[in-house]
């Protein structure tokens, strides 16, 4: 038993800088694996729409035909499983938080029309890269990743 | 004999983080029973295992509680893995020890920080915190949050952390040590500190082995037992005893938790020298079929994680008790007989976590 066993750590306390960071001056500095918020890179995305089957909230919604692929930042937990599940690696986890909103709105990114305008001559020599984006769209949403998972329950099921 | 009367405690109260409702029935200023109602923040997590796969589970797993949300989730993949017959790689199981440590570094010191808070001694809350940061720092360093970590998934962990991170939270933790004990002298020593916490809310051993106390409140009746021993994940090959005491009151459950900061200091110095190299996960094929109970140490008690699986990717039945859910019997039969105003302070000392009661 004592008294004052704290004066000591009050008194340093009196002559030292304080403990917290003077937050709006000095922006937080994030480590290389704080999960923030989710980007995706739309020039490479191909709208397969993985992402959005495992999103385990269904923040995600990919809009093939409108090609749109958005999120709702109200309902993402930030746990990376889309990141991961990704084939293109196009989606990334970006440090910084959202910001506070008044209302819960979705972010949605829109993907930029394929052949581009402004080259034409160096893609008019090879006709083929221009729909070959558009093919990859199709393939891994309808024949590896997706019927491959949704099928084995039902044979486990039987 | 005096007329009896009632006073409601919670679920609202400076004390009480989280809402539980005790109906205290008192004779003058003596409580003679005291009737607990829960269930204001049921969320039905344990329903979810029929909307969400038993990998999305893992995330709901995680948000059973906000503090030991680490080992919630640890517990869920380890009772899945039992049940697919899954061995998982030994640095996944060293990194998860390290985690379950660490989550326990930072629960224990948030702990004190609210018993501090609860007798009225803001400044040494604030040191508490203020140490609690540092580990909270560390988990975001390693898994990308401060408390839901999302590392965890069936067959390991989703991502691994390298040596020279180990070795600098070490190094970390070695800085922290004194300044721990600087703050903890305060808890053990300080009279004024004492006068709240000595000889209030005694649990005797028998009680607490018959009532089934789990945890740090076991353990400071003088009772021995941490499921840790049972050498889940690396702690068999750790050299650790479970910290006890035998005095049974609210000073001897701080003391308890307080030598379990060290330990774990200690414990996550051994796993560090001893990670082997490797993976840290498998590739799992296939759905769950089978029954698995499994239990671990929580920074407040042993909880329980029961999976039953039947085959598809949905869970039949997951069913978790969480330790103060096992607090709580113990606890009431603590109030039996003490004083209206240390009601508080012997509520604060079993670490309540209602969220993860009520899940």
């Amino acid at each position: 038993m004592s008294l004052f066993s704290f004066a000591k750590t009050e008194f340093k306390n009196l002559f030292s800088k304080p403990a917290t960071r003077p937050y709006p001056q000095q922006p937080r500095e994030y480590p290389e694996r704080t999960r923030g918020h989710i980007e995706n890179d739309m020039d490479v995305c191909i709208l397969c729409g993985l992402c959005s089957k495992k999103c385990p909230t269904g923040a995600i919604t990919v809009d093939r035909a409108g090609k749109t692929w958005s999120i709702s930042g109200f309902s993402c937990i930030q746990c990376g499983y889309c990141v991961e599940s990704c084939p293109k690696k196009c989606l990334s986890m970006k440090q910084s938080y959202t910001q506070p909103d008044a209302q819960k709105g979705t972010n949605t990114f829109v993907k930029p029309e394929q052949p581009a305008p402004a080259k034409p001559a160096a893609e008019a020599a090879k006709p083929a890269p221009a729909p070959k984006p558009a093919a990859d769209a199709e393939k891994p949403a309808a024949v590896p990743a997706v019927p491959a998972e949704a099928a084995e329950p039902a044979a486990k099921q039987d | 004999m005096s007329t009896r009367s009632v006073v409601p405690f919670g679920p609202h109260h400076p004390v009480l983080p989280e809402p539980i409702h005790i109906d205290l029935v008192l004779e003058d200023e003596k409580v003679v029973e005291a009737v607990p109602s829960i269930g204001f923040v049921h969320r039905g997590l344990e329903k979810l295992v029929e909307k969400k796969d038993f990998n999305e589970m893992v995330f709901v797993a995680e948000r059973t509680c906000g503090i030991c949300s680490y080992m919630h989730g640890m517990s869920y993949c380890a009772a899945v893995e039992h049940v697919m017959g899954v061995e998982i790689p030994e640095r996944a199981k060293y990194l998860r020890t390290v985690w379950c440590e660490l989550s326990r570094l930072h629960s224990h010191l948030l702990w004190l920080g609210l018993l501090a808070d609860g007798f009225g001694f803001e400044s040494l809350f604030m040191q508490a915190w203020r140490l609690r940061e540092k580990i909270l720092d560390m988990s975001e360093a390693s898994t990308g949050g401060r408390l839901i970590s999302s590392v965890n998934k069936i067959g390991g962990q989703r991502k691994d952390v390298d040596n020279a991170m180990l070795h600098s939270f070490v190094e970390t933790l070695n800085q922290l040590e004194p300044e721990i004990r600087t703050m903890v002298r305060t808890f053990l020593e300080d009279s004024a500190v004492r006068s709240r916490l000595d000889g209030v809310g005694v649990l005797s051993k028998e009680k607490a082995h018959d009532l089934g106390a789990v945890g740090p409140f076991l353990r400071a009746s003088g009772i021995p037992f941490d499921i840790r021993t049972t050498g889940y994940l690396a702690y068999g090959d750790i050299d650790f005893e479970p910290v006890t005491s035998s005095e049974g009151d609210s000073y001897a459950r701080t003391a308890v938790r307080i030598n379990e900061i060290f330990q774990s200091i200690d414990i996550i110095r051994q796993v560090v020298a001893k990670i082997p190299d490797g993976d840290v996960a498998v590739p799992v094929k296939g759905f769950p079929k089978g029954e698995y109970m499994m239990r671990v140490e929580q920074p407040r008690g042993e909880a329980l994680y029961y999976v039953k699986a039947n085959g598809t990717k949905f869970l039949e039945r997951m069913r978790i008790r969480t330790p103060t859910f096992a607090n709580i019997p113990p606890m009431l039969e603590m109030l039996k007989g003490c004083q209206l105003a240390d009601v508080p302070m012997m509520v604060l000392t079993i670490d309540p976590c209602i969220s993860c009661t009520e899940r």
